[in-house]
Parts: structure tokens; sequence; C-alpha cells
């Protein structure tokens, strides 16, 4: 730009020197579909190609039989023949089992799985009996998943909706990115829990490791024993009694309920000052590019 | 009640964002342009008083205690129209005229969670075109 000076380039806004460039401002708007909804919509329960399980039709497999694949396929093969309760034996810590469920299901799982379990799941009520490797509920859309001991890293990364339950502790970045849910730690978390949280509510009824919250941009974490520090941007916040109410439903739903109650728990939330939304975005990419 | 705080600034009245369409309320959305429609304060409780039939009986089919995944949906406005985000798609899906809204944002969360699930699960969802493309297993 010959005309312009970087003298003057310094002291114009930014929305001017974007002008400058020969560039106009661009309004970011949200994304719309225009769609509408329909009053007589139909009232299903379940996606249209959900199959029709029965909760009081039960069947068990053993994991020992299959590999992955092989299990995952059975646990279809199993819901297209109506079966809502299906019981996984022996699965012996194998990884990716029971993922990708988008329908509602009761699966009870006898024993350990490896990483990324019961991932990608919209509506299932999954239990665990025993510990889960990391990325148990990963991208978790709907359901309930409850995991009797230990989890490992990364517990529930990415989740968007659902209940996410361990009774034990677990390891480090717990609900990193997470956009929505809950996610329940009966015992202590790592560090790094709550990175990059996005939505949703975090409760640890032990501890907490180094940087909680970090780089959180909404979402509410819960902690009820002590905090090693907080993360960037991550700030305490007075807890209310809607607060309260909603730690005392939710804990006493999975039976978690501490003993000396809520009133001791500290609430976390997302200091805002990494909300750096600028409208000229665009324009400063394509200056870049 | 859910819905009654907005992220930086105070709903003082429950038809605030028909009534402003630009909805440009707090400071960050003024520095923006931009009405951050679906940053409504997720983290208090549904009023489970206020549940329809169809709710009620959704928990009960999916055999849920609570509306699990519900609880984060409520009735947000897009261009001063009542609508709901729609995870899925991505993007906002509009409550249409004939769609009578109560005077309280607690019955118009319970309303747009029972629309959105009734909207997922019919075969006019776009996900289910996607799905027969792409579908892996």
């Amino acid at each position: 730009m010959a005309s312009v000076t970087d003298q003057e380039l310094k002291q114009m806004s930014q929305e001017e020197r974007v002008t400058a460039f020969g560039m106009r401002t661009e309004q970011l708007t949200g994304r719309s579909l225009y769609i509408e909804f329909e009053e007589d919509e139909g009232s299903n329960f379940t996606y249209p190609w959900a199959p029709d399980v029965d909760f009081n039709k039960r069947v068990e497999i053993d994991a020992d039989e299959f590999d992955t694949t092989g299990a995952n396929n059975k646990i279809r093969e199993l819901m297209e023949e109506g079966y809502g309760t299906i019981v996984i034996k022996n699965p012996r810590g194998k990884h990716s089992l029971g993922v990708g469920i988008l329908s509602r299901l009761n699966l009870i799982i006898e024993g350990s799985t490896g990483y990324f379990g019961v991932g990608l799941i919209d509506g299932p009520n999954v239990r665990i009996n025993g510990r889960v490797g990391w990325s148990c509920g990963e991208n978790m859309m709907s359901g309930t998943v409850l995991i009797e001991k230990n989890a490992g890293s990364t517990f529930g990364a990415a989740i968007r909706g659902g209940d996410l339950v361990c009774r034990g502790s677990v390891g480090s970045r717990t609900g990193i990115d997470m956009k929505g849910g809950t996610i329940i730690v009966g015992g202590d978390t790592g560090a790094l829990s709550g990175f990059m949280m996005q939505r949703g509510r975090m409760v640890v009824c032990g501890n907490a490791g180094k940087n909680l919250g970090d780089s959180m941009y909404d979402g509410t974490i819960y902690v009820g024993g002590e905090i090693q520090s907080l993360g960037v941007d991550a700030v305490p916040a007075e807890l209310t009694q809607l607060d309260k109410d909603w730690l005392t439903r939710k804990l006493s739903q999975y039976d978690l309920m501490p003993e000396t109650g809520v009133d001791h728990f500290t609430k976390v939330v997302a200091g805002k000052q990494l909300w750096n939304y600028d409208n000229l975005e665009p324009n400063e990419k394509k200056l870049i590019l | 009640m859910a819905g009654t705080q907005y992220r930086g600034s105070e709903i003082t009245d429950v038809d605030q964002f028909l009534k402003d369409a630009g909805g440009l309320e707090s400071e960050r959305e003024k520095e923006i342009g931009q009405h951050i429609g679906y940053r409504y304060d997720v983290n208090l409780v549904p009023d489970y008083d206020r549940l329809t039939p169809f709710l009620a009986e959704y928990m009960e089919v999916m055999g849920w205690d609570d509306l699990n995944w519900l609880e984060d949906v409520h009735m947000g406005y897009e261009e001063g129209m009542p609508a709901v985000f729609d995870r899925n798609i991505n993007g906002w899906v509009r409550v249409p005229d004939s769609i009578s809204l109560p005077d309280n944002q607690q019955d118009r969360d319970m309303i747009a969670r029972e629309l959105l699930v009734k909207f997922q699960m019919s075969e006019r969802h776009p996900l289910v075109a996607l799905r027969k493309v792409y579908m892996k297993f």
C-alpha cells in the first residue's frame, strides 16, 4: 500500500487498517439453515434407524470369543434381535469396546476395558464393573456411563452430553474440550482437568491436580477437595443455592453424595479473558494468507 | 431458574430477544457486533415440575432419571425469532409462529427440548439423509 505510510497504519484502528488495505469488513453471523420445526412432527423417542429393543430381554456374551470389532458387531446384531440388556463378560482390557451405540440399551461390562471404551455413544446406559483406560466416553452424546473403579487420562474427552461417572479416581486432562454434559468423579482428578472446556459441568468429589480449568471458555467445575492450582483464566465463583440443589440431586443419583454435604465444594468458572471473538477475523486471515 | 441469566448481561424480560432482534446486550456482543445466541446459562437446574408429558415418557423410555443431554437444551433466539440450537446439524431450528410461547423461560425450555427430540428422531432431519450417504456401520 504505497499510499499509506507505516506511521499512518500505526495510528489507525484495526478496522481502518483493514479498509486501508483494500478489504471490506465482514460481519460474522451465525450459521443458519432456516429450518423450522413442524407442529405435527411425530413422537418418536429414538432415531429412525434405531432397533426396537426391550430392556427386559437380556443376553450375555463372552468377549473372549471375539476381537474388538467382532464384539462390537455382536452387540449390534443382538440389538437388531431386540435385546435391550447386554452383558459382556471377560472384556480383558479390550480397546474401543462398546463404541458408536446410537440407541437405548443397557450395556453391562463385567471387567475392565482399554482405551476409548464406550466412545461416540448416543443413548445407552452403561455400567462397567472394573477400570477403564484412556478417553472413556470420548465424544459421548447422551446416555449414562457408570464406572465402578478408576479411569485413565482424558476421561470424557470432548463429551457433548449425558452423564459420565467414575466412582474412583481419574487421570489427567479429564473432560478436555468438553462441550456439554456432566462428568462426575468420586475420587481425585489429575492435572489440566477441564482444559479448554467450552460447556457442561464437571464434579470432582476429591482433589484436583495442577492447572484446573486451564483455558476454559465456559462451563462449570465443582471440586469437593483441594485444588493444587487453577489454570489460565479459571477463576473461583460463588456457590449458589441452585448449584447446591443441582449437586445434591446429581450426586445422590449416583450414590456419591458426601456425608458432609456439598456446601464445601469450590465452584470454578471461566474468567472470560480469553473471549477474543473478533468480527475482523476473516480479514486478518486473508492478510496472512 | 434456567434461562433468566445471560452471559455478561441480565435478562429483564422473557421476550427480550424477540423484541430486540439484534440482541447486542453484553459488552462483548457490542464489540463484535454479534449476538452470541447459544450462551445462555446452562448451569442452572431445569424445573422438573414443568416437564411435558412427552419428555416424561422420553425419560422413561430411555431409562434415565433426569433429562440427561436435554438439560443443556434451551430456547434461544435467532434474529428475533424463537429457535433451538440443534447440535446434530450445528445450526438453529426455528419455532414456527403457530406454536405459542409461554410467558416464562422454564416452560419455553421444556417446549424447546420436546421440539428438538421430535425433530431429531424424525425422517425429516438432515442427519437421516447424511447417514444414508456416509454411514460406515
